[in-house]
C-alpha cells in the first residue's frame, strides 16, 4: 500500500491549534508523513511538540525549512547555516541567479517557483538540466491552483504543463503538495492526482509525486542526518565497545 | 454506459443545501472543461444529506478524473469557505454504500 506524503503544510507555527487540526485532516486525508514549513531559527522543543502532535495524529514530522534569498551569497549563507537542522530543504526561486543556484546546490532538496507570474518562473531546460544532476525536485503547490481563478488559472496551468513536460524530460522528479495555509486548502491524493491532469500529468507519475519520490527524498535526508552517516554510500553498521559515540 | 458512483464529503461552517452542492459543482466543471467537457459527464447527484454533509454523486465512468478535478477545485458554496472530498469510488451504488458509508 502506497504511504502518501504531503511535504507542505503552511500553518502558522505560532497557533498550535491551527497546526493540530491541520495535521489531523492530513492524517485522515490519507498522508503518513506531513512536512511542515519552519522557521529557520525554531527551537527544539518547538518541534518536539509538533513531534507530538503528529504522532497523536498517527502521522510522521519532516522538519522543513524555506528559504527565501535574494541572492545567491543569501542562498549559500543560509545553507551553511541551517542545512543540517532540518530533513527538507526548499528553495523558494524569486531570481534566476537564485534559482540557478538552488538548481545546482545537492543541499537543496526542492526547488519552488510560487509566482503565477510567468516572467518569474524560471524552471526552463537549463534548470532542469541542472536539478537533474543534482537530484533536486520539482515542487508544485496545489494550493495555488486552489485559490487562483480566471485568467491567472489558465496561465498557471499552462506554466505547470510546461514544467511537468521539462521535468519529464530531463527525469526531474515532481513532488505534488499542498502548500495549504488552512485545512479547506488540504485535499486527497487522488484528488490531487486528478488536478494534476489538468495539467497533463498522467495519473500514475502524479500519484509517485505524492508518495514514492517524496519518501525517497526524505528517507534519503534522514539518512544523511542520521549519526551513522559518513559520506555517501558508507555508513556505521556497528559500533565496537569502547569506541566514542558520535 | 458504464457508470461510476462516488461517495463525498462536504466540509463547511454551516450546513449546505443539495442545490448549493449541486451548483458550486457544475460551475467548477464549467469553469475547468467548459460546456463541451460537461455535456460528457453523465452527473448527477443521487443522495445526499445537508446535516452531515454526506452524499453520492454517479458519473460516466470516461469522464471520473474530470469530476474528481472539479469537485477537488471547489473552494466556496453560496460565497462561503467550503471544501468536499471524495471519501470513495465505487461501480456499484450497493458496495459504495458498504465501503465508504460505513
Amino acid at each position: 500500500m502506497r504511504r502518501f506524503v504531503d511535504l507542505h503544510l503552511r500553518p502558522s507555527i505560532k497557533d498550535l491549534d491551527q497546526v493540530e487540526n491541520m495535521v489531523r485532516k492530513s492524517s485522515e486525508l490519507g498522508y503518513r508523513l506531513v512536512g511542515v514549513s519552519l522557521p529557520p531559527d525554531i527551537k527544539r522543543d518547538e518541534i518536539s511538540q509538533l513531534q507530538k502532535i503528529c504522532r497523536d495524529a498517527d502521522t510522521d514530522l519532516v522538519t522543513r525549512a524555506d528559504f527565501i534569498p535574494e541572492t545567491r551569497r543569501e542562498l549559500l549563507n543560509d545553507l551553511r547555516r541551517f542545512r543540517r537542522r532540518f530533513e527538507v530543504v526548499s528553495v523558494v526561486c524569486t531570481s534566476k541567479a537564485v534559482a540557478r543556484q538552488a538548481a545546482k546546490d545537492r543541499r537543496v532538496d526542492l526547488l519552488s517557483f510560487p509566482s503565477t507570474d510567468l516572467r518569474r518562473r524560471f524552471f526552463d531546460d537549463a534548470e532542469a538540466e541542472l536539478a537533474s544532476k543534482a537530484l533536486s525536485s520539482l515542487e508544485i503547490d496545489m494550493a495555488l491552483l486552489l485559490s487562483s481563478k480566471g485568467f491567472s488559472r489558465i496561465r498557471l496551468l499552462s506554466r505547470l504543463r510546461e514544467e511537468a513536460a521539462i521535468a519529464k524530460r530531463f527525469r526531474v522528479p515532481v513532488v505534488i503538495s499542498s502548500g495549504a495555509t488552512n485545512e479547506r486548502l488540504l485535499r486527497g491524493p487522488h484528488d490531487y492526482a486528478s488536478l494534476a491532469s489538468l495539467f497533463d500529468m498522467p495519473p500514475s507519475l502524479a500519484l509517485r509525486a505524492l508518495s514514492e519520490d517524496p519518501l525517497a527524498m526524505v528517507e534519503r535526508n534522514r539518512g544523511k542526518l542520521s549519526p551513522d552517516y559518513v559520506v555517501e554510500g558508507v555508513r556505521v553498521i556497528r559500533r565496537k565497545k569502547g569506541c566514542l559515540d558520535a | 454506459m458504464r457508470r461510476r458512483y462516488l461517495a463525498l464529503r462536504v466540509v463547511s461552517e454551516q450546513p449546505v443545501g443539495q442545490r448549493d452542492v449541486t451548483s458550486a459543482f457544475w460551475s467548477a466543471l464549467l469553469q475547468l472543461f467548459g460546456e463541451y467537457g460537461a455535456s460528457q459527464v453523465g452527473f448527477s447527484l443521487i443522495d445526499y444529506d445537508p446535516q452531515r454533509g454526506r452524499g453520492i454523486v454517479r458519473c460516466s465512468h470516461k469522464a471520473l478524473e474530470m469530476v474528481r478535478a472539479s469537485i477537488a477545485s471547489i473552494t466556496e458554496i453560496s460565497e462561503k469557505p467550503a471544501a468536499i472530498h471524495v471519501v470513495g469510488v465505487s461501480g456499484t451504488l450497493r458496495s459504495l454504500r458498504k465501503k465508504a458509508l460505513s
